[in-house]
Formats: C-alpha cells, sequence, structure tokens
C-alpha cells in the first residue's frame, strides 16, 4: 500500500483544488492536440494526479500521462486561476520516480543521458571540461555499446545537426573576466549552460561580447555547473537540489547585479530554486537571493540599451520563442524588440508561436515519436511564413528546429540560429 | 470483457474505444462538482459511428453519456450511470460557410469561436458568444442552449439554428429543420432538440445562421453608490428605445477582487457598475452614448466612463472577463449559479440574495448579464469543509426560490443537470414535468442517453457534499 500522505505532499495536492476544470487549458496543450484525449491534457493529468493522491487510482496508471507532458507549461499562462501546474507535475514525476514503475528500457535511457550525457551528482565537473557531452558520433556510439536500441536509433538524427565541437584551445584560452571598452555600467555574472557551453560556445562567446559592447563587466566564475532542469523535469529532485546548492555556491562568491544566461529552460529553473528548497532554511534565502538576480540575455540587452546595429542583414526571420522563457518567466516581448532592432531583415511571427516545439529538455529523446509528431505540427506553421531562418532562445529548441530542417529536407533553405548570433551578424557596437 | 464492450469492438475501430482507468478517470468530470467512473469512453467522428453505439447501448440498455469539452457547470456530461461516455471532440472539424446564405453548416466538435471566426471572414458574425466560447464545442453549445453578454441583443444558441441531424437513442439518423429561415412543416423538432441537455438525441451536424457584423462599439462604464440604483437603470435604459449590444452588472465584491487580481482601474467605492457596449453605426453610435448618459446622470449614476480608445475599451472589457478567476481567489470552492429573474425585478432579487447571504452567513458576489435578467449569484466555499457546503446547499436551494418567487427560472444558461434537477417541480409544477418526462420516454423507451439528468429521482436533494 503506498502512502498517501508522501504522495499528497509531494504533488502539493492542496494546489490541486486551484484547478475548476473549466477546460480553458485544452486548446494551448500540444499533447492534448497531438494525443487525441483528455488523459494527455493539462486539465486531465492534475485530475488524474488528485486521483492518484486519493487513493483512488495507482502511481502506474498517471505513469504514461506524465512521462508524455512535455513540461512546456503552455497551460500555466493561459490558465484563469493560475494553477501551478510546474509544481504538481515535478511533484508527480517525483512520485513516479520513487515508486520505481517506470519500464526498464526507459530506466536504462534515463541512467545513460544523466550518468553519462548531463552532469549528475556523481558528475560534478566544472565548466571548461565540457567535452563530456560527446564527442561527434560520440552519442550513438555510447548508446549502442550500453544497449539502448530505441535510442541509438534516433542519436544517429540528432548528431548529424550537432554543431561542431570547438577545439580545446580556444576553451582554454576563454577569458574569465572581460572589461567593456568604455563607461563601466554594470557588472554581471554569465551563467554558460552545460548544452549551451559544450555545443554552443561561439554562442556563448557571442553572449558574453554583446553584454561587453552593451557596457558589462562580465564574469563567468568558475565551478558553475548545469542548472538542473532536466534532473527536476525528470523527478530526481535530489540531484536537481545538489545542482542548484553548486551554483548557488559559485555565484556567491562574486558581487554581481544580475546573472546572465541565455538558454529560456535554463533561466526558468534557476528562477525556481527557490522552490528546492525548504522554507525558512539557510537555503531558502540564499536560492531567494540567487534567483532575483537571474535574467534572460535579451532583458539585459534590452534593460542596457547600448548597441546600435551597423550591419544589415538580409534575412527573412521567424521567431519560435522558448516555452519557459514565455510559461514561466513570462518574457516575450524583450527578444521581439531585439530582432526587431536589427536593420534589413523581415520578421513574420508563426501563427502560434506559443506552441512547444517537442523538444523540451530530453523528451525527443525518450518520447521520440510523440516529440516528432509536436516538431511536424511547428514545421507546418514554420514553412506556411516562408521565412529563411528561424531564431530561437533556448539550446534544445535550437537542436530541435535544425532537427525539422533536415526532417522536412529543408536544408539549405531554412537555418536556425540563436537571437545572439543574429545579432553578432548585425554589427552591433557601443552606442 | 463484457458483452456489449464485444460489441462495441465489432462497430468501431479499437484504438476509438478507451478502457484504461486512466483514460475512463479523463472523463469522469466537467466544470461541476462530482466526479463518476464510466465503464468505456468512446471517440466518435461520424454519425454512422454514434448510430452503431447507440444501437448496440439500446439492445444492451447501457447508458450513453455525450460530452463535448466538458465545461458544463450543470453536470450535463457526468457519467452518472456509469455505462459509456461518447466523447464528441474528437470529430474531425467541419465549418463549411455559405456566405451568400448567410449560414455555416458545422460538425458538433467545432469550436464556438472557430464558428464565429470563419464568418467574420466574410464580414459576418456567429452572435452567441458564452464566455467558454474558445473551448467549448457548438454540440454543447446547442445542447445547453447556450448563450452570452451578447444575448441581450441578439438572443442565444436556438435563435441561431435552422437545422440539425440527429441520431436519436434508437440509432436512427434524422434530420430536423433545413437551410430555410423560414420553415413551418411539422413539429419544431429543432428546437426541442436545443437545451435538451443530450437526454434526447445526439447531435451529428447543425446548420447554424449568420448575421451581418455591426461597423462599430461603444463601451460604457456607469458605476453606481446603491446596488438598487444599478437594477432600476437597467429597466430605465432598456426601456428608453435603446438596445445595447451588452449590458453586465458587476458587484462591489466583484469589483474588488478584479482589482486584487488584476488592477483594472474598475472605480472600487462604487457597490456596483454596469458596463454596456453598444453596436451599430458610428454616427447612431454618438446619438445613443449621449441618451445613456442622460439617464444616467437622471437616475443618480455617481459616474460615468467613456473609454477614449479601443484599447481603453477592450481593458474594461477584459477586467469583467477576470471576474470568474478573481472571485475564485477569495475562496477556493464556486458554487456559481444563474438563476433569472424578469429585468424589472433584478432590484427585488439582489435584495433576496443580499438576505440569503445574511441567513446562511455565506460569501456571495454577484455578476452577470443583467440586461436580460440572467444574474450569476456565485457563493464562495470550500468543499472540504462539510459544514460550510451543508450552509451553502440551504442557500442555493432558498436562491433557487426566490428566482421561481419573483417570477424568474432556474437557469438561464448554464442547464439544468444534475445540480438543479430536485427543483425542476417547484418551477414547472407536476403536470409539466410529467409532459416533458412523456416526451423523454417517447424519444428514448429505455432511458440509455444521458439517463439520471434533468428529472430528478424519488427523494433526490442538491448535495454539494462528498466524502
Ligand atoms: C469558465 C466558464 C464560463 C462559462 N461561460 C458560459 C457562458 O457565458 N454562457 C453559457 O451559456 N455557458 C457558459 N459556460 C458553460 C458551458 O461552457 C456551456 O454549457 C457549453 O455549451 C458546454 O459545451 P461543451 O462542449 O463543454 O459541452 P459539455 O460540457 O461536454 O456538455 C454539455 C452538455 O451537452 C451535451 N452534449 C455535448 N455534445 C453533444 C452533442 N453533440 N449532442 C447532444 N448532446 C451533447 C452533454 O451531454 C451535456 O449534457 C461556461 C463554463 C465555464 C467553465
Ligand atoms: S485552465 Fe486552469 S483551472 Fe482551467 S482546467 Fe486548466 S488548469 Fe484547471
Ligand atoms: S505542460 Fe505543456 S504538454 Fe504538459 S499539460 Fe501543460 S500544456 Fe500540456
Amino acid at each position: 500500500m503506498t502512502n498517501l500522505k508522501e504522495i499528497q505532499e509531494k504533488v502539493n495536492y492542496d494546489k490541486l483544488f486551484d484547478c475548476v476544470q473549466c477546460g480553458y487549458c485544452l486548446p494551448a496543450c500540444p499533447t492534448y492536440e497531438t494525443m487525441e484525449r483528455e488523459t494527455h491534457s493539462p486539465r486531465g493529468r492534475i485530475n488524474l494526479v488528485k486521483m492518484v493522491a486519493e487513493g483512488k487510482a495507482e502511481v502506474e496508471d498517471l505513469r504514461n500521462p506524465i512521462e508524455k507532458c512535455l513540461g512546456c507549461m503552455a497551460c500555466m499562462t493561459v490558465c484563469p486561476t493560475n494553477v501551478e501546474y510546474n509544481l504538481i507535475f515535478e511533484g508527480a514525476k517525483e512520485v513516479i520516480e520513487d515508486h520505481d514503475v517506470k519500464p526498464a528500457a526507459l530506466k536504462k535511457t534515463e541512467d545513460f543521458i544523466f550518468n553519462s550525457l548531463f552532469p549528475s551528482s556523481n558528475w560534478m565537473g566544472s565548466i571548461g571540461n565540457a567535452a563530456w557531452i560527446y564527442q561527434k558520433s560520440g552519442l550513438q556510439k555510447a548508446a549502442q555499446t550500453t544497449h539502448l536500441t530505441a535510442l541509438a536509433l534516433h542519436a544517429g538524427r540528432f548528431e548529424r545537426v550537432m554543431p561542431d565541437l570547438p577545439s580545446p584551445i580556444e576553451r582554454i584560452l576563454r577569458k574569465r573576466r572581460v572589461l567593456p571598452d568604455y563607461k563601466l555600467r554594470t557588472t554581471v555574472a554569465f551563467f554558460t549552460g552545460c548544452v549551451m557551453d559544450a555545443m554552443f560556445f561561439k554562442t556563448n562567446q557571442n553572449t558574453v561580447e554583446l553584454l561587453r559592447l552593451s557596457g558589462a563587466e562580465v564574469l563567468m566564475p568558475k565551478g558553475q555547473t548545469c542548472c538542473g532542469a532536466l534532473h527536476s523535469h525528470a523527478g530526481k529532485a535530489e540531484s536537481a537540489r545538489e545542482l542548484a546548492m553548486r551554483n548557488i555556491e559559485a555565484f556567491d562568491l562574486e558581487d554581481v547585479d544580475y546573472i546572465v544566461n541565455n538558454a529560456g529552460g535554463c533561466g526558468a529553473k534557476m528562477t525556481e530554486y527557490p522552490q528546492l528548497f525548504e522554507e525558512n532554511t539557510t537555503w531558502h534565502e540564499r536560492a531567494k537571493e540567487f534567483a532575483a538576480k537571474v535574467r534572460d540575455i535579451s532583458e539585459v540587452l534590452v534593460e542596457l540599451d547600448g548597441l546600435t546595429f551597423t550591419q544589415p542583414v538580409q534575412r527573412l526571420v521567424t521567431y519560435q520563442p522558448s516555452c519557459h522563457l514565455t510559461n514561466i518567466r513570462r518574457i516575450c516581448d524583450e527578444p521581439r524588440m531585439l530582432l526587431h532592432a536589427v536593420p534589413g531583415i523581415l520578421v513574420k511571427e508563426l501563427e502560434r508561436p506559443d506552441f512547444c516545439c517537442g523538444s523540451a529538455g530530453i523528451y525527443n529523446l525518450v518520447n521520440y515519436d510523440e516529440s516528432m509528431k509536436i516538431l511536424d505540427l511547428k514545421m507546418m506553421d514554420v514553412k506556411e511564413r516562408k521565412t529563411n531562418t528561424i531564431i530561437t532562445t533556448n539550446p534544445g529548441c535550437l537542436l530541435q528546429m535544425k532537427l525539422g530542417i533536415e526532417r522536412h529536407g529543408l536544408e539549405g533553405e531554412i537555418e536556425a540560429v540563436h537571437l545572439v548570433d543574429l545579432l553578432m551578424e548585425a554589427g552591433p557596437s557601443a552606442k | 470483457m463484457n458483452s456489449w464492450m464485444k460489441k462495441l469492438l465489432q462497430v468501431l475501430p479499437e484504438k476509438q474505444i478507451l478502457t484504461d482507468l486512466a483514460d475512463r478517470y479523463s472523463y469522469s468530470f466537467d466544470a461541476s462538482f462530482g466526479e463518476y467512473l464510466p465503464e468505456a469512453v468512446v471517440q466518435v467522428k461520424n454519425n454512422h459511428e454514434v448510430a452503431a453505439v447507440l444501437r448496440v447501448a439500446n439492445v444492451y440498455k447501457v447508458p450513453v453519456y455525450p460530452r463535448g469539452s466538458g465545461t458544463c457547470l450543470s453536470g450535463g456530461p457526468l457519467p452518472v450511470k456509469g455505462g459509456i461516455v461518447m466523447d464528441m471532440s474528437q470529430w474531425p472539424e467541419k465549418i463549411e460557410m455559405q456566405p451568400e446564405d448567410l449560414i455555416v453548416k458545422v460538425s458538433p466538435s467545432a469550436r464556438t469561436s472557430e464558428i464565429n471566426k470563419a464568418a467574420e471572414a466574410y464580414g459576418l458574425m456567429y452572435a452567441p458568444d458564452p464566455s467558454s466560447a474558445h473551448v467549448a464545442t457548438i454540440g454543447g453549445n446547442l445542447a445547453e442552449n447556450s448563450g452570452g453578454p451578447r444575448g441581450l441583443k441578439y438572443g442565444v444558441t436556438k435563435d441561431y439554428v435552422i437545422g440539425l441531424e440527429v441520431v436519436t437513442p434508437e440509432g436512427k439518423i434524422i434530420k430536423t429543420g433545413g437551410q430555410t429561415i423560414k420553415n413551418v412543416t411539422g413539429y419544431d423538432l429543432t428546437k426541442l432538440m436545443v437545451g435538451c441537455e443530450g437526454t434526447l438525441g445526439v447531435i451529428t451536424e447543425a446548420t447554424l445562421k449568420l448575421i451581418s457584423k455591426p461597423p462599430a462599439t461603444q463601451t460604457i462604464l456607469v458605476s453606481f453608490s446603491e446596488v438598487r440604483t444599478a437594477g432600476k437603470a437597467i429597466s430605465k435604459t432598456l426601456t428608453s428605445g435603446i438596445l445595447p449590444a451588452k449590458m453586465e452588472f458587476l458587484d462591489q465584491a466583484c469589483i474588488r477582487a478584479v482589482e486584487n487580481f488584476q488592477p483594472a482601474g474598475l472605480p472600487i467605492e462604487a457597490e456596483a457598475v454596469i458596463i454596456i457596449e453598444l453596436d451599430g453605426h458610428p454616427e447612431s453610435l454618438k446619438v445613443e452614448k449621449e441618451l445613456i448618459k442622460g439617464i444616467m446622470k437622471q437616475i443618480g449614476a455617481v459616474d460615468i466612463i467613456i473609454p477614449k480608445t479601443v484599447e481603453e475599451a477592450a481593458g474594461i472589457w477584459h477586467a469583467r472577463k477576470q471576474v470568474s478567476p478573481a472571485i475564485a481567489k477569495i475562496k477556493p470552492t464556486k458554487v456559481s449559479e444563474d438563476a433569472t429573474v424578469p429585468r424589472s425585478r433584478i432590484p427585488d432579487m439582489l435584495d433576496r440574495l443580499n438576505e440569503i447571504k445574511r441567513k446562511y452567513n455565506v460569501e456571495v458576489v454577484v455578476f452577470g448579464h443583467a440586461g436580460d435578467g440572467n444574474l450569476h449569484p456565485n457563493i464562495l466555499c470550500d468543499k472540504r469543509d462539510q459544514e460550510e457546503m451543508l450552509r451553502v446547499e440551504r442557500a442555493v436551494a432558498e436562491l433557487f426560490q426566490a428566482a421561481i418567487d419573483l417570477g424568474g427560472t432556474l437557469s438561464g444558461e448554464h442547464g439544468i443537470g444534475t445540480m438543479k434537477a430536485p427543483f425542476m417541480e417547484s418551477e414547472l409544477g407536476a403536470a409539466g414535468v410529467d409532459m416533458m418526462k412523456r416526451i423523454k420516454n417517447s424519444w428514448d423507451p429505455n432511458h440509455i442517453l444521458n439517463t439520471g439528468k434533468i428529472f430528478s429521482e424519488q427523494g433526490q436533494r442538491l448535495v454539494l457534499r462528498h466524502d
């Protein structure tokens, strides 16, 4: 017999009553659209969590509906009663993890991803040592040798769209502190992110340069690590907490105005750090201070307003916002303001920009088929815009859009680019 | 596997029959109270599938519960006797515009806002505008005869239906009405189906009337220091020769809840406000606006706000939309009623509500489509508090009685379903209810379609508590 009290605590049972079952979230939910049943809708999931917490259904009944949830949190933005689905979702994930009801194949895939791919509690390497994530073509091989047939099957597709790794020299030569040329306007710390830093090293360098040109002193604290979002979303609350503590300590050493990131998903997780710790503890307080400083690069660039763009960019652009930037951080305008500041480009909004691309952390690795259905809907929307560039604000989305381009045979016609790289292309200089 | 389930597998593709516990629980609720676990959920996608399922159900006497988006506020789609939930929402959406005839043919799954969007592309409008239009299906709207703020000038769903395709509980596909505006051939079964809450047939297609979209609108916000004066202002306006498109009422509790939730600049000192929308030609709007100002001043309004920009007007209507979520913050459970009274009795109804509030010591807030007498008294409570819920049950019963005493009705738009069934006889009398039951019996001799709704069982009472 499962301990209901414990389940109720984990899933934030009281918060379930905020849901009045109005159904307003149904039209916003990608999986309700692709999987065509209420079981895979926010309202259905919340109700199931309640049924499990009341002992009317088993944890096993909850597994599939929760596993298939993207965690995109589009439901939160449209919910009229502000149901905190993020807490309910992560709580449910934790309950599932605790109850050991995951099928063996999924567990193996997750173990592989968390122990070999992303920093786990055992792996606490600092940045600079980022070659862990993969050597090009390493992912598939690693998956093959661990007999993860399903993952190995698709890993090749991801690898094809991954950028080349920078040379170790470039990484070693990276400066830990840069200063603006003219007046110093602010001091910020840069959170590099693990995926961003491994795969999109150049984008990170560009981010630092844009900050510098805007008048910021930029520090890159050693000892920072993965934000823990993926761990949280997989129900590994303990690992997420450990990673959060590492980061809070790493950034505590620096006296900065902001902690800047360029990955919507990481930024969202870092503002949620206080939720990982019990209230009225020192760690909770430290997490609150940390979270209050977290900013997306677009917010800081708009606030500093220190750039002019000198180089017209001949691109037709559409914008795929990061779900967590939109739905958790509620940042919608800033990236668009920056886009419109670039001379020469033409921006065409997607019909449904707030519809997830299906990347969703490791969702596209563990739920490949479901993820591709969602990606295909996104690509239809993209194609109808008839643009040649998709701008994103998160590494996961960037990879997924690259995958979408390849999947739909659009290589050479459409390119996926991080907002920061587009801004660099536009010849930024200090105002 | 029981025998009717085996038969279902013969008439429907297997993936359209859901029997997992998780799936069944996901169709066990709507936006009202209670949860009832069905034995199976079927997702139908054409009229033949509907007919086939109903024929099986009719032979095996298994209850069938049609369900659209499950936004019903009166328990309409709840499978109160188990059996089969018939999910209409995954039916491929069809919205076939015939702009030159000002009609549109739609599938039962089409969402109401999508129908209006399709009409707007031709400068037309589908007028009924329930707040849930972007989620609810037209099938649900038809079954509940839903309406919204625009009902004051343009009427409700039933005023826009000219033809239906319906599957009877015995599994026969019939057509009612047609494609013409005038039609007096035989009994008006179309109107009988609309508002039947899915107890007489399953609607599988509808032909709806469209009207041309008014070229301009004008919003006016009027505040009052007395609730009764606001009530009087409504009748006074409506008898002055002006027919606004919308006339919405908010009491002070609602105003303050909205301002606490998402400040919108509503006057928090006012005891009540009325939000008016005029529509029509820009020139006539100018005249009507002045007339309304005059009426409001004369009756003793404290303030009259005329928004200067489209954005300001949208802000006021956004605030109106926030009432529902905002009041949910006062207390977690919302018992939302929609008793409706003749328009001249609104001030009396407001007094009665005040009495009820004091007598049972419950939190009551009032807003609604006051222009057509359709108030939404909401009782705010906590369903985990059994003692409070008992008081709420009594308050609701008295509220219904008050509406009936004043010559009104139990429900203006949300329907009877399970919640109001016990009060039917006090409004309609025993003979009235009996005639309705006879209609039900002749359409559905085996009582398989949405059984347990509208008509109460011996001794059934309103129950908002559960163990
Ligand atoms: C936040 C909120 C605001 C609302 N605002 C309004 C409002 O302003 N005005 C208003 O009138 N209502 C309102 N409602 C109530 C509700 O949205 C309406 O009753 C709506 O018409 C229900 O549509 P649905 O598709 O969700 O149907 P469901 O709730 O699934 O079903 C409603 C009823 O219709 C029957 N039914 C569904 N489809 C069919 C079919 N094809 N054939 C036969 N019977 C069928 C069901 O058996 C059930 O009895 C609101 C509800 C919510 C939650
Ligand atoms: S919109 Fe919010 S309150 Fe409504 S059903 Fe979804 S989660 Fe529940
Ligand atoms: S998080 Fe995204 S996928 Fe999950 S229920 Fe909400 S809207 Fe649907």
